[in-house]
């Protein structure tokens, strides 16, 4: 029996998992893509505690006395757009990094005793 | 109203003193003077009803939640402290004036001085005793600051971080006494407090109350083992130690002693801790003090001293011992604050203070001889000084305690109290003969740093007034009867004793004691040299040194800890974290365990699966491509755009719209970071590390989903009802979402958007300066810049775009829209014809500055907000009506519409600097790709 709240429920699961998996890793570029994928499932998160409604927007019509919880929606509405600006700090800072150190490890330097090197 | 002005009174000079100090000493002084006497006359106007035994009180509310209240209360106790701290203070202020050399700024000095001021009225003056504590801990910061006033010497750094370290650990544990006492009473009012002894006595926490209490009491008094703060205070310039460390600060903890006495005094904890503790001190310091060679040193040992008098006197808390105690507090204060003063003087004028160098100054300072010996008679408790009467009166009650009932488990010792006080007064007795005779006779030391000769009378002149006070106390005493005992009935809780304080009681045990004194100090001072060299005998056991060693370990031990968990990788740092959170996660559900909800299931037929598919798929891809980063960034901007269609499914037409347009500027921003960055990342994890992560995110991962599952399948209770209810009627629009925002909760919108705004700037600013030396390897690659189908189309449509954005902002407050929707969809527009067009061609032809309009969104934003006011509304609060335009329909004209624009314009602002910013990072410009292209 599939149910939309299993669906969303792991696909949130999923997501998270992957956007930490990301952030754990010692490059910048990886760490932002985390960052963003973790946004997803956050935004996700916070929707679905309005509960799964289809087809009752929260558009006041007449004769319409069921709406979905607008207060989470706005919440996300504005965390998409902070997020964004999240992310793009994290890009610039990212970019800005690796200009000035001449790499792209998250600590601004390659530990040598990492094995495998800074090679592929 | 006259007490809020006392308290309050040196804290507004603070900043006068400060400005002008640094242009005229002279005034900053006056200012500083006046600010003190003024203080000190509006005290004096509380007195004849003080005198007259009533207790003034008043109050204002604070933090009612917290029990915090500003009240004050002055009673006699608080008055003799008001007097002694105003008015010492106000010579301690013009002795600086005369003291401080030139070089030194003053008027951050005075600023200091009332600051610590003011702190220490309000200790004394507090109804409220979390009002004390407040007032106290401000005391041990000010005087930190007066310790290491002369920053540049390693000592007086030092010794400022000590007494911190002391007397603030020491308020700190008040601070949990007076919590406790609160808890045990009921109420934090001091009136409520006093009254409530047996109240307090009677419950279990009593003692530990009282250890606490005592413990700040201790400390800030320098009682024995924490007195060693006190005499590295030292390095202190001399007006701070004769005021601070003599005369007021140090007092604050015999004051706590006599302000607590009613409530906590009576039992014998009480008696054995304070009585041993002030014992033990008065004995010890003044026994180390007959061995200083510093005369500030010598000084501050005999305070120590002291005050263990003083704190002995409350433990004996009997009538008479407590009224000795009062008493002996003016009495010190006044003798001890001119004999620094007079240290002070010597040194000032001789450059030294060794008492080994000093020698024979009776001619050439005759002045200050004459002052400086009275005052130490005093110290010493000759008769017809003031130190006398108090010490006659302590020696009587450490006769009289012999058969106290309190005496609990040193019951069959109580004859080493007398005994104790003979020794310490003989060691006084001795010291003070030592610090007159060294100094001031035998030959004059012709090698003195300077020559010496008295000081300009600003320097004399407040000693003088004080010794006048000694000499007068002394021989007088029935003058000043009347005002002890009102103080003395503050402490006591009760009545005075049936005492008269006089010159001649007749032949008492403390005439005995006295005269044993005095013969044993001759004496010891006689052969004080085969003493001191039998002294010198044993290593001196220094506090300092414990303290610092103390101090170091736990420096050492911090900064092991720190190295252990701080070791510079980010990618521990994030482990630890997520791994806690998770880890607290699912110890939640371990105790509590997990169920899902009740809530009847959304079923969703098989098609459902296909998008889910689609999620979980790009998830994966890229995870497993996130090496190639180009391919990562494609399979994740798949991931964005199922969330944006959950959104839409799920009646959120709003939020697909937001996530959509969002996608397209979050995967443009990624792709141009890549012009910068590498275009792989290498392997470098090892497979025991990689599954270390791997096993951390999925287990977070598990617990996230669980508990998003456990939510969603369980009843809401929601607040959003009423915004249901008043969107239309009160806000004006239909779309909840969007009224939420710029009516409900736009102040929340204010701050995102100022928020928006900051990245932006930040990120600006972030790309100034150092640029990268050479694109990146991938440029060349590129054949076609600017393929002719993409340019060709995308001109037109960003028209169209623009005018759909215009469309989705005018209905956005009753359909899907809004101003973060439309700022989107434009910016997606304009954005566009950078990537299509190229950046030289957008750049000559959008001649728009974003940054400005952005800035410009948010002062209209802000604008609308306050706008509100005109109508006497609170701050964003909207207002509306409805215009029906012919050709287009109605539409509304609400204030929310000029706070959505104020939106927009950021939105539209902060996107376009960003992405424009960061395309013009990796220098070079088009054309310079387009000759490159011709060259090959």
């Amino acid at each position: 029996m599939i149910n939309y709240q299993i669906l969303l429920a792991s696909s949130i699961g999923v997501l998270v998992a992957a956007g930490i998996y990301l952030m754990l890793r010692a490059r910048t570029f990886p760490v932002v893509l985390g960052l963003a994928m973790l946004g997803y499932a956050v935004n996700l998160f916070l929707f679905g505690m309005g509960r799964l409604e289809i087809g009752t927007p929260p558009i006041i019509q007449d004769g319409v006395t069921s709406y979905v919880d607008p207060l989470p929606q706005a919440l996300v509405l504005t965390a998409i757009v902070i997020g964004f600006g999240m992310t793009a700090f994290a890009v610039t800072l990212a970019v800005k990094g690796f200009v000035i150190s001449g790499n792209d490890h998250i600590d601004g330097e390659i530990p040598r005793t990492e094995s495998g090197g800074d090679t592929e | 109203m006259t007490m809020l002005i006392i308290v309050l009174l040196p804290f507004l000079a603070i900043f006068p003193v400060w400005m002008v100090g640094r242009r005229n000493r002279f005034i900053s002084m006056l200012v500083a003077a006046a600010t003190s006497a003024s203080a000190l006359v509006a005290l004096a106007t509380l007195a004849p009803a003080v005198m007259s035994g009533e207790v003034l009180t008043s109050s204002w509310p604070w933090i009612e939640r917290l029990g915090l209240e500003l009240a004050f209360r002055v009673d006699g106790l608080a008055l003799l402290f008001g007097i002694l701290i105003l008015g010492i203070g106000t010579l301690v202020i013009v002795y600086a004036y005369f003291y401080l050399h030139d070089d030194d700024p003053i008027g951050s000095f005075y600023a200091m001085l009332m600051t610590f001021m003011g702190a220490m009225m309000g200790v004394v003056m507090s109804e409220n005793v979390l009002l004390l504590v407040m007032f106290w801990e401000l005391t041990s910061i000010s005087s930190f600051l007066l310790i290491g006033y002369w920053k540049h010497l390693p000592a007086a750094r030092q010794g400022a971080r000590m007494a911190l370290g002391i007397t603030g650990g020491g308020g700190l544990a008040l601070l949990a006494g007076m919590l406790l006492i609160g808890h045990i009473v009921g109420s934090y009012d001091l009136t409520t407090i006093l009254a409530s002894n047996e109240l307090i006595l009677g419950h279990d926490l009593y003692f530990v109350a009282l250890v606490l209490v005592l413990l700040g009491a201790f400390t800030k008094s320098a009682q024995f083992p924490f007195h060693f703060w006190l005499p590295n205070a030292m390095s202190a310039p001399t007006p701070v130690s004769s005021y601070l460390h003599s005369a007021t600060m140090v007092k604050a903890g015999v004051f706590l002693l006599a302000r607590m006495h009613p409530a906590l005094s009576g039992s014998s904890s009480w008696f054995v801790l304070v009585t041993g503790a002030g014992t033990i001190t008065l004995c010890f310091a003044a026994y180390v003090a007959l061995f200083k060679h510093d005369l500030k040193g010598l000084l501050a040992y005999s305070t120590i001293s002291h005050l263990g008098l003083i704190t002995a006197c409350f433990g004996f808390s009997t009538k008479l011992a407590t009224t000795a105690g009062v008493f002996h507090i003016m009495n010190h204060a006044i003798f001890k604050a001119s004999l620094f003063m007079s240290a002070g003087i010597i040194d000032h004028e001789t450059g030294t203070r060794d008492a080994r160098v000093l020698s024979g100054l009776r001619h050439s300072m005759p002045i200050t001889f004459g002052l400086a010996t009275l005052a130490t008679l005093a110290m010493a408790g000759f008769p017809l000084f003031s130190g006398f009467l108090s010490k006659e009166m302590f020696f009587e009650v450490a006769f009289l305690s012999m058969d106290n009932p309190l005496a609990g488990e040193i019951r069959g010792y109580e004859w080493l109290f007398p005994v104790l006080a003979t020794f310490g007064g003989l060691c006084s007795m001795a010291y003070s003969f030592r610090l007159i005779g060294d100094v001031f006779f035998g030959e004059e030391n012709p090698d003195l740093p300077k020559h010496p000769h008295d000081p300009p009378a600003g320097l004399w002149a407040p000693v003088a007034i004080l010794v006048f006070f000694c000499v007068a106390i002394g021989v007088a005493p029935f003058l000043f009867q009347g005002f002890v005992f009102v103080v003395a009935q503050a402490v006591i809780g009760g009545p005075a004793p049936d005492y008269k304080i006089a010159i001649w009681h007749g032949l008492t045990p403390a005439l005995g004691m006295t005269g044993v004194a005095v013969v044993g100090g001759a004496l010891l001072y006689r052969n004080w040299r085969s003493i001191h060299s039998f002294h010198t005998r044993f290593a001196p056991i220094s506090g300092k040194v414990i303290f610092e060693a103390f101090v170091e370990a736990a420096v050492a031990s911090a900064r092991r800890l720190t190295a252990w968990f701080d070791n510079g990788s980010m990618q521990r740092y994030i482990a630890t974290t997520i791994g806690f959170a998770t880890f607290v996660g699912f110890l939640g559900w371990y105790q509590l365990g997990w169920t899902p909800g009740t809530l009847d299931l959304t079923l969703a037929p098989p098609v459902a699966l296909i998008p889910w598919g689609v999620l979980i798929a790009a998830t994966a891809l890229t995870i497993r491509f996130h090496r190639k980063r180009l391919a990562a960034v494609v399979m994740m901007s798949v991931v964005g755009l199922i969330v944006s269609l959950i959104f839409i499914f799920f009646s959120g037409p709003d939020l697909g719209l937001t996530q959509l347009s969002v996608e397209v500027v979050t995967i443009l921003l990624i792709l141009l970071s890549l012009y910068v960055l590498p275009q792989w990342t290498p392997r470098e994890s090892t497979p025991r590390r990689r599954g270390r992560d791997a096993i951390l995110s999925c287990a977070a991962g598990l617990g996230v989903g669980a508990l998003a599952y456990g939510v969603m399948t369980r009843p809401q209770q929601t607040i959003s009802d009423f915004y249901l209810e008043k969107s239309v009627p009160e806000g004006g629009g239909s779309n909840v979402v969007n009224v939420i925002l710029v009516d409900f909760r736009g102040f929340d919108t204010m701050g995102e958007i100022a928020v928006l705004m900051v990245a932006a700037i930040g990120i600006v600013v972030m790309l100034q300066g150092r640029r990268p030396v050479r694109p990146n390897d991938v440029r060349p690659l590129i054949e076609e810049r600017f393929p002719v189908m993409l340019t060709t189309t995308t001109r037109p449509m960003m028209a169209l775009i623009l005018v759909i954005a215009f469309y989705i902002f005018m209905r956005g407050h009753n359909l899907p829209g809004g101003g973060f929707i439309a700022g989107l969809v434009a910016s997606v527009a304009l954005i566009i014809q950078f990537l299509a067009s190229g950046k030289t061609w957008t750049n000559k032809r959008l001649t728009v500055d974003f940054a400005r309009m952005g800035a410009l969104g948010v002062i209209i934003a802000v604008c609308t907000g306050l706008a509100a006011f005109l109508f006497e509304k609170p701050f964003l609060k909207g207002g509306l009506a409805h215009v029906h335009v012919p050709g287009i329909g109605e539409i509304h004209l609400a204030s929310a519409m000029s706070f959505d624009l104020g939106v927009f314009m950021v939105v539209v602002g902060a996107l376009l600097i960003i992405i424009k910013r960061l395309s013009e990072y990796h220098g070079g410009d088009d054309d310079e790709v387009e000759s490159m292209k011709d060259r090959r």
